[in-house]
C-alpha cells in the first residue's frame, strides 16, 4: 500500500495530466463511435447497433452539406480578410512609432476581452437599426471583425521576436524596400501570419454565438448542428465531426513532418 | 504589404535626409492601420454606440422603439435577472477554477516531462478544436446519460451524494443539473487554459529547478516558490481566456442544463432573438460587459501582470 502511494506521488503529474487529456479526448471518441451507430429514434444519443450507413452517405441529410460548404466559404473569406487587415496592423504597431498607439492597442485588445455575446448583440443592434438584411454578408463582416484581433496578436508576437538587424543587413546589401520586405521580412513573419490565418479559419468555421445573432435565416454548419439538437441529430453530424478531427490531425502531422525534414536538411 | 505603400526606391538621385523622413513615409503606418482600424470602428465601436442607444429606448415592436433616455430599464433588468447574473459568475468561476486545476498538470507534463512526446500531446490538446464544439458538447449528452456508465460510477462511489449536498446535482442524475453545465463549460474552455499555461511554463529555464534542488528545496517547495510564480503570466491569461467567454456562454446551459440552470447568456439570447425586447436585452448585455470588465480589471491589478498581449 505504501509503495503504491509512493508510486502515485512520484508520478502524480503524469497521471493527472493524462487524466485531463482523457477528459479532452473523450467526447471525440464518443463522436467517432456514434458515427457508426444506427439509432432508432430521431436522436443519436444511445447506442443501438453498428452500421456504416452514415459513412456511405454523409450528405444524405437535407441541407447539412449545404450548410457545411457555406461555413467553409465564410471561413475562407473571413480568414483572407482578417489575415490581410490584421497583418497590416501588426506591422504598423511593431515597426512604427506614431500618436495614439495606446488607444489603437486597446481598440484591438478589447474584442478579445469581451464576452462574445456582448459583441454579437451589439452588432445585431447596429444591423437592426440600420435596417440591414441579415445573412451571408453580416456573418462575414462579424467574422472578420472578431478574427482580426487574433491575427494581430499572432503576427505581432512573431514580428516582435524578429531581429531588426536582419533587415538592416539586407539594406546594407543594397536590397530595396520591396526586395527587403519580400525576401527577408515576409518569410520570417510567415509562421506568425500562418498561425493567425489558421486560427481565424478555425474560429470562424466553428463560431456559434456571433453567427447565431447575425445570421437571420442563413444556416451555417454550427447553426445546423444547433437546430438538430432540438429537431433530432442525424448520425451524419458525427461523421462530419469525425472526419474534421482526422483531417486536422493529419494536416498537423504532415506539417510536423515537413518542418522536421527542413530542420534536418539545414543541419 | 509595406511594399506597396513604400515610395519607389531611388526616385531621386539625391540622398533623402535620414532624420526627416518624407511626409509620404511618415504616413505609411497610418495607411497600414486604416482599413483594419476602420473595420473595428464601424463594426465594433459603432455597434456598441447603437446598443447603448437601444438600451435607453422604449416602445414596442409594432409601434417602433424611440430613444427616451429611460435608464430605468437597467435597474429593472438587473433586479429581474440578478439570479442569472449570479449563476453565470458562479458557473464561470467554478469552471475556471476547475480548468486551472485540471489544466496545470497537463501543461506541466507537456512542458517538462513529455520529451519526444511533446508535439504529439500538443496536437492532442488542439485537435479536438477542429471537431465543431457544438458536436462535442452534444457528445456530453451521451456521456452523462442517466443510465450511462459515467453516472453509474459517480453514483456508486458516492460522488453524486457530495454534489447533491452542494446543490450541484439532484438525485442520481447529472444531465440537466448545474454539474453538467459546469462540466461542459470546463471541457469547452480547457484548451484556452492549457495553451497559455504551457507557453509560460515552457519558457522557464529548467536550471532554476536544479538550483532549487541544490539549495535543498523539496519538489513541492520548488513548485510553490519557483515554478508557480514564474508561470503567473500563463495563469492570468489562461483564467481570463476561460472566465470571460464562459460568463457569456449560453450553449452549455442550453444543451446540458435545464430551465433552472439558465445563465445570463440564455436570457440575452432569448430577449434578443425570441421575445424581441431589444432595450432590456441591450441593457442586460451592457451590465454583463460592465461586470466582466470590472472583475477583469481588479483581477489584473491584483495579479500584477499588466502587459498581457
Amino acid at each position: 500500500m505504501g509503495a503504491l502511494v509512493g508510486w502515485f506521488r512520484r508520478n502524480f503529474v503524469v497521471i493527472a495530466g493524462l487524466g485531463t487529456l482523457a477528459y479532452l479526448i473523450l467526447p471525440n471518441v464518443v463522436v467517432t463511435v456514434f458515427s457508426f451507430n444506427n439509432p432508432t429514434g430521431r436522436f443519436n444519443y444511445a447506442w443501438q447497433e453498428f452500421s456504416l450507413d452514415a459513412w456511405k452517405d454523409p450528405c444524405g441529410v437535407a441541407d447539412m452539406c449545404g450548410s457545411l460548404s457555406l461555413s467553409l466559404q465564410i471561413a475562407l473569406w473571413a480568414t483572407i480578410g482578417a489575415t490581410v487587415l490584421g497583418t497590416m496592423i501588426a506591422f504598423a504597431m511593431v515597426r512604427y512609432r506614431f500618436r495614439s498607439r495606446g488607444a489603437i492597442n486597446s481598440l484591438i485588445f478589447l474584442p478579445m476581452a469581451m464576452p462574445e455575446i456582448v459583441m454579437a448583440a451589439s452588432l445585431l443592434a447596429l444591423f437592426l437599426n440600420m435596417g440591414i438584411q441579415l445573412g451571408f454578408w453580416t456573418i462575414l463582416i462579424a467574422h472578420v471583425m472578431f478574427c482580426l484581433s487574433f491575427v494581430v496578436a499572432a503576427v505581432k508576437a512573431r514580428v516582435l521576436s524578429m531581429d531588426p538587424r536582419l533587415e538592416e543587413a539586407a539594406r546594407d546589401l543594397y536590397a530595396g524596400p520591396v526586395q527587403t520586405f519580400l525576401r527577408v521580412t515576409l518569410p520570417i513573419a510567415a509562421p506568425g501570419i500562418a498561425a493567425g490565418a489558421l486560427l481565424s479559419f478555425a474560429l470562424s468555421f466553428d463560431d456559434f454565438i456571433i453567427t447565431n445573432f447575425n445570421s437571420g435565416n442563413t444556416v451555417t454548419f454550427p447553426m445546423f448542428v444547433w437546430g438538430s439538437a432540438q429537431r433530432g441529430t442525424p448520425v451524419q453530424i458525427n461523421v462530419i465531426g469525425t472526419a474534421m478531427f482526422v483531417i486536422a490531425v493529419l494536416v498537423v502531422l504532415a506539417g510536423q513532418l515537413v518542418s522536421n525534414r527542413r530542420k534536418k536538411q539545414q543541419h | 504589404m509595406t511594399a506597396t505603400e513604400a515610395p519607389p526606391a531611388a526616385a531621386l538621385p539625391a540622398d533623402p535626409p535620414v532624420h526627416k523622413p518624407s511626409v509620404r513615409k511618415r504616413l505609411v503606418p497610418y495607411w497600414l492601420l486604416l482599413p483594419g482600424i476602420l473595420w473595428l470602428l464601424v463594426f465594433f465601436v459603432l455597434p456598441m454606440v447603437y446598443q447603448a442607444s437601444t438600451s435607453v429606448q422604449t416602445g414596442s415592436l409594432e409601434e417602433g422603439f424611440k430613444v427616451t433616455w429611460h435608464f430605468q430599464t437597467y435597474w429593472d433588468a438587473f433586479t429581474e435577472y440578478y439570479p442569472q447574473f449570479l449563476r453565470s459568475l458562479l458557473y464561470a468561476g467554478t469552471a475556471t477554477a476547475l480548468c486551472l486545476l485540471l489544466g496545470y498538470p497537463l501543461a506541466y507534463l507537456i512542458a517538462f516531462k513529455a520529451g519526444r512526446w511533446r508535439n504529439l500531446l500538443l496536437i492532442l490538446v488542439i485537435a479536438p478544436f477542429f471537431t465543431s464544439f457544438l458536436i462535442r458538447t452534444l457528445a456530453w449528452k451521451t456521456i452523462l446519460a442517466d443510465s450511462g456508465p459515467v453516472v453509474g460510477v459517480l453514483n456508486s462511489v458516492g460522488f453524486l451524494d457530495v454534489t447533491s449536498w452542494l446543490g450541484m446535482t439532484q438525485g442520481d442524475r447529472v444531465l440537466a443539473t448545474p454539474l453538467a453545465v459546469v462540466c461542459g463549460l470546463t471541457y469547452n474552455f480547457l484548451p484556452f487554459m492549457i495553451l497559455p499555461l504551457y507557453t509560460s511554463l515552457e519558457r522557464i529555464d529548467t536550471r532554476l529547478h536544479e538550483a532549487a534542488g541544490d539549495l535543498y528545496a523539496r519538489p513541492s517547495t520548488t513548485f510553490r516558490r519557483v515554478t508557480f510564480p514564474l508561470s503567473m503570466p500563463g495563469v492570468v491569461s489562461g483564467t481570463l481566456l476561460t472566465f470571460i467567454p464562459a460568463s457569456g456562454d449560453y450553449v452549455n446551459a442550453e444543451l446540458l442544463g435545464s430551465t433552472d440552470t439558465r445563465m445570463i447568456g440564455n436570457v440575452i439570447q432569448s430577449q434578443y432573438l425570441r421575445i424581441l425586447d431589444y432595450p432590456t436585452a441591450a441593457a442586460l448585455s451592457f451590465i454583463l460587459m460592465a461586470i466582466v470588465l470590472i472583475m477583469v480589471t481588479i483581477y489584473i491589478r491584483r495579479a500584477g501582470t499588466e502587459d498581457l498581449v
